[in-house]
């Protein structure tokens, strides 16, 4: 059990490609962290120096108080799990889990009890004596986790560790996770592109972008208050909708529509204003006819429809060319080129600086 | 996988295409090796006037033979020393190429040269390197203490044609080592690393299991180039002496059928080594191809 922090991370290769840019980031004891971002971000490159598998170039890590800089990966006393699950393939399911324990010299009885104990926690107890070829992806994945949880580190480090599963296994591999995560209480840190994955599994969701950090909170607060625009065109999905408008002495234009927003006060002359797909509601234009008191209309034309099951996405674009995409219960049928009035409350609306991309509130 | 297979729908189009392999394999392959088995069953006098039909009484003479069972020894005694000497150096060097950023073209080049080197001149080499009187080697050793003579000391003798042997071998173990070292996947080194191994128990617990199926491939590949391949160094160098120390059964068989002129007894030898690659290219296709690949 242990807190983990991050000070001032900066990581620079040889080439001088900077991956990882002066981070700064405290993960309590027992929560589950996720890193998320698109690839090349950085995120794991983060986690690979927490692991001390890259070394760091500037700033401080620290686990459970420790400055741990200058420790090799084994002195650290943490568990990876990895993307590729990294199994010994000439060892069995008991000596890959009992590798480790080896190594530390940790008495044969406690290593049988800690595997049989992991084992059974992972229901893999009838496959100890098999070799992980002999497993499906599913099963290595759960020697993968079983591994790290027989060393009872202080963090868990996850590198993307269900994204080589099929779409089925990985949801039932993240509630389990989720769960044994919950249960042994362990400080861990989950690596992943899939937003998705990160909204479901993190305590603390911290997204990166370019090396930076956009954004840590809850996954509802980064859902409902997204720090920049990159956020909130990667945190949700189908993702928010970004509309330039201007702004002038009255307020702010959304759209070509004429309706003002003049409750925003902001020094930025150019803004983007975001609205999820799910907050545009569509309705028939009826000119000068208000669907709802203070609502922002504006007209959408169809480009096409994706129906989903329980509902349909209607993708489309507004009369000055922006792209939309409305999220509508049950099955829509509107055929390309049809023009629908949609309204949104200015409530759900989000602004942000076309400059620098910060949330305006 | 599919079955990708051509079918053809008559034989002459077949036998016509196979035809230039199979002429060369019985040209060059099934003619003089048939010969040697006939061969192996006669005996010539000494002028070579008459020849008789002896049966088995060849190899049966071999097997009584204390100069051809120490030839056996010598043999292995040799291949193994060689096998195992620059499979070893060759996995050393793989590993330290493996760790190079800078110029490991250049380093990687460099250790496949000697593998262009012919057998004799390597020989050579490594002859003149060791010469009591002129060469480097020896003066070095001299200087040691050691008194270095490979004309008089048989076991000074096998040691140089081990080392010249293993020297020429070393590219190729290497680059087939290297290619081994980098299909091993980094996390699994990393996995290792986490799991509280150091660097030599994550080479020996890891790597060097991983390695296994390249090893053994090599094992088979350097038992036969020992055997077989080595014959030009002998001849450049130690000619089997003194005595008989650096005798090896090729370069027997050479000896006792070209300067000899014991036809009968050489091509029994001959055959007998023909068993010998036969039985390894066996082990070689039972085991290696159907080995598990990690």
């Amino acid at each position: 059990m242990a807190e983990v922090s991050l000070a001032q991370v900066r990581k620079i290769y040889p080439g001088g490609f900077e991956a990882v840019k002066t981070v700064d980031l405290a993960i309590e004891d027992g929560s589950l962290c996720v890193l998320v971002g698109p690839s090349g971000c950085g995120k794991s490159t983060l986690l690979r120096m927490i692991a001390g598998l890259e070394t760091v170039t500037e700033g401080t890590v620290t686990i459970g108080g420790l400055p741990v800089n200058d420790r090799e990966p084994a002195e650290r006393d943490i568990a990876m799990v990895f993307q590729s699950y990294a199994l010994y393939p000439h060892m069995s399911v008991y000596d890959n889990m009992a590798y480790g324990l080896r190594n530390r010299r940790t008495a044969k009885p406690e290593i049988e009890r800690r595997v049989r104990e992991a084992a059974g926690l992972l229901d893999i107890e009838a496959m100890l004596a098999r070799k992980p070829r002999q497993l499906s992806g599913g099963q290595r994945q759960r020697v993968a986790m079983g591994r790290a949880i027989v060393r009872e580190p202080k963090v868990f480090l996850f590198d993307e560790p269900l994204s080589n599963l099929d779409a089925k296994l990985r949801v039932q591999m993240r509630i389990e996770l989720k769960r044994l995560q919950r249960k042994l209480g362990t400080t861990s840190i989950y690596v992943t592109h899939d937003q998705l994955e990160a909204m479901t599994l993190a305590d603390q969701l911290v997204v990166m972008n370019a090396g930076r950090i956009e954004q840590i909170g809850t996954a509802m607060e980064v859902y409902e208050k997204p720090a920049t625009t990159f956020v909130a065109s990667f945190i949700g999905s189908p993702p928010m909708n970004l509309i330039p408008a201007a702004s002038d002495e009255n307020g702010q234009y959304f759209g070509e529509t004429g309706s003002r927003i003049l409750r925003l006060r902001s020094s930025a002359e150019r803004i983007v204003v975001g609205v999820r797909p799910e907050d545009i509601h569509l309705g028939e234009a009826h000119p000068g006819e208000a669907t709802e008191p203070d609502s922002v209309a504006f007209t959408v034309e169809v480009s096409g429809v994706e129906p989903i099951g329980a509902e349909s996405l209607v993708h489309g674009h507004t009369g000055q060319g922006h792209d939309l995409t409305i999220r509508v219960p049950g099955y829509a049928e509107f055929g390309a080129g049809r023009k629908l009035m949609a309204h949104a409350s200015p409530k759900t609306l989000h602004f942000f600086d076309a400059g620098n991309g910060r949330r305006i509130d | 996988m599919t079955d990708k297979r051509v079918s053809f729908s008559g034989l002459l189009l077949p036998a016509a295409l196979l035809a230039p392999q199979l002429a060369v394999t019985a040209v060059f392959f099934l003619w003089p090796a048939s010969q040697a088995v006939y061969q192996s069953l006669l005996r010539q006098d000494a002028f070579g006037l008459s020849v008789t039909f002896v049966g088995l009484d060849n190899f049966v003479r071999l097997f009584e033979d204390s100069s051809y069972l120490s030839s056996v020894q010598v043999t292995i005694v040799f291949s193994a020393a060689t096998a195992i000497l620059s499979m070893s150096a060759a996995l050393l060097f793989a590993v330290a190429a493996d760790r190079v950023l800078r110029g490991s073209t250049a380093y990687k080049t460099l250790l496949i040269w000697p593998y262009a080197v012919a057998p004799v001149l390597a020989g050579v080499l490594w002859w003149l390197m060791f010469n009591p009187s002129i060469g480097i080697i020896a003066y070095i050793l001299r200087g040691l203490g050691i008194s270095w003579n490979h004309v008089l000391d048989g076991d000074q003798a096998m040691i140089l044609i081990i080392v010249a042997a293993s020297w020429k071998q070393v590219s190729y173990n290497f680059v087939f080592f290297l290619a081994g070292l980098q299909s091993i996947p980094r996390s699994l080194i990393e996995a290792a690393a986490i799991d509280g191994a150091g660097p030599v128990k994550r080479f020996f617990t890891v790597t060097l299991p991983l390695l296994s199926p390249t090893s053994f491939f090599l094992a088979v590949v350097n038992l036969v180039y020992a055997f077989f391949d080595t014959f030009g160094i002998v001849h450049a160098t130690t000619n089997g002496g003194p005595g008989t120390a650096t005798t090896i059964l090729v370069y027997k068989v050479f000896k006792d059928g070209f300067i000899g002129l014991n036809l009968g007894s050489s091509a029994a030898q001959s055959v007998i080594l023909m068993l010998f690659v036969i039985a390894l290219t066996i082990i070689q296709f039972r085991f290696i191809e159907r080995r598990v690949h990690y």
